[in-house]
């Protein structure tokens, strides 16, 4: 196989991808029984294009593999098979087996021989014979043809009237015969027909052809191989005398041509056979990384790709036209320039808007993981559980959706593993067997939002405190409400499983979704009701790279904080002011106690004014922490573009990147909930140190 | 700026030798030197963006045609007398690469101005003695004398890979 | 040299087989499956049609099929792609009106070699 072929692989691989998506999915739909025509036929061609796909790109094991599933297939096509329980189960199995093939060729891993054979072997006696599969790519043998080379041969050709409507071409079947050796053709017009009634379309001629030279008679069959069944073909070696003629007529029935035919199929494939080998032991060598878990590549909708072109014309037509306009200036025209000006933002904009929506994919691809895993957990551990998805429509950015799988993998299994009763124990709590997990996506100002609720046992209070107070994290008499208790699932090393399922509950869970989660800008929290279910709600930026910002100053330098993190800001009214105990400052904002946080001590600057008199506080919350940072100035609101602080320096506890401001100079970017930890010393939360001073 | 641009075009001519080639700069009267190979680029000293709670040497961030760069005060760093920055002084861009494997990052020096650039041919520096200098051993390369004046060549990826410039803060509850 | 309406719903194998052919200087055209290849037949004359069998929407006998009732089409050569070795296909084939038809897999070499005797 020559090098160009890998081009093509790539496709190949990923189409093939898509395929086994396809096939899971039908089959996860699909009863035993009642098997649904189309869906069969949508599967079966799956598998057949995966089949034809692997042998041509050289994939021998994946197409050899795949062909026991695709005759399984084609039997239940044509009605022979029956879809039973256990063939979804095993096409299910083989759909795995696949994707971890292919996977392990682009990647150059090893894969998982024993499992892979044991698919196969359940494939195959399903098929009901455990000899060798019909090899695809066959093994070299000498293509050995029943009939030894002649120095010549007689050929009777008469074709049917019918045979050139299929679109052959006698003189390229002559031409084919005159490359093999010595041609020549006598006509028969025999049945020729008057000129009045010949039909130009129909054959009515034949030949009688000697071909000499030394060739087999397999060649010549072959050039007559489509032919066969719309012509008489009498094929006889010359050197036999007449009377062998006429017996060889009978052994060369073209009814009963097969061996001849098998002979030929092998013909065209043997001679590829050795050399494909070659190169596909050559290829394994050298193949390379052409796919990693987060791919470099994305599928954009042309329309968005329209879209883009659109917008980049419009801002060529402002720019020439602002171009223009400052080739021959003067202050008359500057409402003219304050139009351009305009129409070059809304032009920006647009195309900042129309490039963002590039990276933005459904979520139904990070959902569609689901079904599948769902139905092995659910059957593995014994329990009913149905999946709801809804919201799958909603986009998000392509990265961040990537990250954001194993997160809602853990959240997933965590609800099946720990929230979902078994079937007893929800029949004996008056619920029905089966338990609902739903995945729910919404857009809600800058981020998306992401439900994994369940309607099973909720969580246990009790044990959770329990469990904390164990590990030192709550004291022991210390009273928390529920949120807060709720919270503490997200402790590092916190688990409650008494028994470590290897699904979950290996205590490094819940903490790593939560960093995770937070290092992509956004954050988890769960609400619960004992007995009913519990809900755990994800909160993601829509986009990593921008933001929409407040710039404040506090003395010299200008900070944004990200819009999404402020409540308000308002004027510091003394008296709502309070001081506790020497340390924190509270402010009082109608039902709850903000701490105050002076942003200049928090940062190491000098402000303008340290007293709290007619100061300016920007309220912020931040992962479930409020606070009140006093500012010394509120300034413009702006889109930032985040730039990274770690790429040359490193993460700073406080800011979540920088940005560059018109001016060409660097503004940090607030993190909230970063500055709000920083400020806390002793940790607890404001009403609570009210309520203990 | 004039001096910078001239320094680049020196640089540009010496391209062509076989030997390592060296930018030296001055830093309170001691000459320093650093791998030419690393040397992005020379900028005039401008406004800096503090970064909170960062060592005093950490003068803050730049922007760099569109990326956020560290600049580095060498004279705070080796703890010498603070001096104000004016016209001669310069910000020397250098890419750092990272010991441990990774990506390189790119980081300002603040010096006190260029000196020049010196071929220095192989075997040329020698290991650097304790000699009491205010610069840390471990971040010197070695010692060469470049025509009577004795330089100190620094490792860069020693010097700006310290703990308190590289480490990735831990994400803490 | 040759026009070519080449029909796979396997976007790798098209691509394949009009990079092979394209690179021999042949004139191709793709389409996804047998309803869209007729869609683009009835508006232009080919040399050659080179089709899969299994297709969604129509699948390549029924193309063939319907191919050869359109004027243009009598006596286009079309071939089909096929890794059915079973002699049932062939026969349907035929009867619909095929020319013959291409075993996979092949290889590039064995494709042009194949397209080269039908078009001359």
């Amino acid at each position: 196989m020559s090098i160009d072929m890998e081009q093509f692989k790539v496709t190949f691989v990923e189409e093939s991808l898509e395929g086994l998506d396809i096939m899971e999915s039908v089959l996860l739909d699909m009863h035993p029984g009642a098997a649904d025509a189309e869906a069969i036929d949508n599967i079966f061609r799956a598998a057949h294009s995966i089949k034809g796909g692997a042998a041509t790109f050289g994939l021998g094991d994946i197409a050899n593999f795949t062909h026991v599933v695709e005759t399984l297939l084609d039997e239940v096509r044509n009605g022979d098979r029956d879809i039973t329980q256990e063939a979804i189960v095993l096409f299910l199995s083989s759909v795995d087996c696949i994707r971890e093939m292919l996977s392990a060729d682009q990647n150059d891993e090893a894969i998982d021989q024993e499992r892979i054979g044991e698919v196969k072997a359940g494939l195959d006696s399903m098929l009901g014979s455990d000899q060798d599969n019909e090899t695809v790519l066959p093994e070299s043998n000498a293509a050995t043809s029943t009939d030894t080379q002649e120095n010549g041969w007689e050929i009777i050709f008469k074709p049917f009237p019918g045979m050139l409507r299929t679109g052959n071409d006698v003189v390229r079947m002559f031409r084919e015969l005159a490359d093999l050796g010595d041609f020549t053709a006598v006509v028969d017009a025999e049945s020729l027909p008057p000129l009045v009634d010949l039909d130009p379309e129909e054959a009515c001629l034949s030949w009688h052809i000697t071909l000499n030279g030394e060739i087999d008679k397999a060649q010549i069959s072959e050039i007559f191989e489509w032919v066969e069944d719309d012509c008489e073909l009498v094929i006889t070696p010359l050197s036999a005398s007449n009377t062998n003629v006429v017996n060889n007529n009978a052994i060369d029935n073209p009814v009963t041509d097969n061996p001849v035919e098998e002979a030929t199929s092998v013909d065209l494939q043997a001679a590829s056979t050795p050399s494909e080998r070659r190169a596909e032991g050559e290829r394994r060598q050298t193949a390379r990384k052409t796919s990693s878990p987060e791919s470099s590549s994305i599928r954009v909708g042309i329309d968005k790709i329209d879209d883009l072109i659109n917008m980049v014309g419009e801002l060529v037509i402002t720019q020439s036209m602002l171009s223009q306009l400052g080739e021959d200036f003067d202050m008359g025209r500057v409402e003219r320039l304050n139009d351009g000006l305009a129409e070059l933002e809304r032009n920006t904009r647009e195309l900042q808007e129309s490039v963002m929506r590039i990276r933005m994919l459904p979520i139904s691809f990070a959902f569609n993981r689901f079904p599948r895993m769902v139905h092995d957990l659910s059957a593995k551990l014994d329990k009913k559980i149905e999946l709801t998805m809804s919201g799958e429509q909603t986009e998000l950015d392509k990265t961040v959706m990537e990250k954001i799988g194993d997160p809602l993998v853990h959240l997933v299994r965590n609800s099946i593993d720990h929230g979902i009763e078994t079937p007893e124990a929800r029949k004996a709590a008056g619920k029905s067997e089966t338990g609902v997990v739903n995945l729910n996506a919404y857009h809600q100002g800058g981020n998306i939002i992401i439900e994994i609720s369940d309607d099973g046992a909720g969580l246990n209070y009790e044990k959770i405190l329990a469990k904390a107070i164990e590990r030192g994290l709550v004291g022991a008499n210390e009273e928390l409400p529920e949120e807060k208790v709720y919270e503490l699932l997200f402790e590092p090393g916190f688990s409650t499983a008494d028994v470590v399922s290897d699904v979950s509950g290996r205590g490094v869970g819940m903490d790593v979704v939560k960093r995770n989660i937070m290092a992509l800008g956004g954050g988890v929290d769960v609400k619960s009701v004992p007995g009913e279910g519990s809900t755990f709600t994800i909160r993601l930026p829509l986009t990593l790279a921008i933001l929409d910002g407040q710039l404040v100053r506090v003395g010299n330098n200008t900070y944004i904080i990200p819009l999404v993190s402020i409540v308000e800001s308002l004027l510091v009214d003394q008296k709502n002011v309070n001081e506790i105990a020497g340390k924190a400052e509270v402010y009082q904002l109608r039902a709850d106690y903000l701490p105050i946080i002076r942003l200049y001590e928090v940062f190491g600057i000098e402000p303008d004014q340290r007293s709290l008199d007619d100061g300016l506080l920007v309220v912020v919350e931040g992962d479930g922490k409020k606070g009140g940072l006093l500012v010394d100035e509120l300034l413009g609101q702006q889109q930032v573009v985040i730039k990274s602080l770690e790429t040359n320096f490193r993460r700073v506890e406080g800011l979540s990147g920088a940005t560059i401001l018109g001016d060409g100079t660097v503004a940090l970017i607030v993190d909230v909930a970063g500055v709000v930890r920083l400020s806390r010393e002793d940790g607890r939360c404001p009403s609570e140190q009210v309520a203990a001073a | 700026m004039d001096a910078a641009q001239n320094m680049a075009h020196e640089i540009q001519h010496n391209l062509e030798s076989d030997d390592d080639q060296f930018l030296t700069f001055i830093l309170a009267g001691e000459e320093y030197g650093v791998d030419i190979l690393r040397v992005q680029e020379i900028k005039g000293w401008d406004s800096v963006t503090p970064i909170p709670n960062t060592p005093e040497y950490i003068r803050g961030v730049i922007n760099l045609r569109g990326t956020i760069v560290p600049i580095i005060d060498l004279r705070r760093r080796f703890q010498l007398e603070a001096m104000e920055y004016g016209p001669m002084t310069v910000v020397i861009v250098l890419r750092v690469d990272n010991p441990d494997g990774g990506k390189s990052r790119v980081m300002g020096l603040v010096v006190d101005a260029v000196s020049d650039v010196y071929n220095v041919p192989e075997g040329a520096i020698k290991a650097a003695p304790d000699f009491g200098s205010v610069v840390d051993v471990n971040f010197v390369k070695g010692l060469a004398t470049l025509e009577d004046v004795m330089v100190i060549i620094l490792d860069i990826d020693r010097l700006l890979n310290a703990d308190e410039l590289s480490a990735v803060e831990s994400i803490s509850q | 040299m040759a026009n070519i309406l080449a029909v796979d719903d396997s976007a790798s194998m098209r691509q394949m087989v009009a990079f092979t052919l394209k690179g021999a200087g042949h004139q191709v055209t793709e389409a996804a499956d047998g309803q869209a290849a007729l869609d683009v037949a009835k508006g232009q004359k080919f040399d050659l049609v080179l089709t899969d069998v299994n297709m969604p929407r129509m699948d390549g006998i029924t193309l063939a099929r319907e191919l050869r009732s359109l004027p243009n089409f009598k006596f286009t050569p079309i071939l089909m792609l096929t890794t059915e070795a079973g002699l049932n296909k062939k026969q349907e084939g035929k009867a619909a009106g095929a020319t013959g038809w291409i075993v996979k897999p092949f290889n590039p070499e064995q494709l042009l070699a194949t397209i080269k005797k039908v078009t001359g």
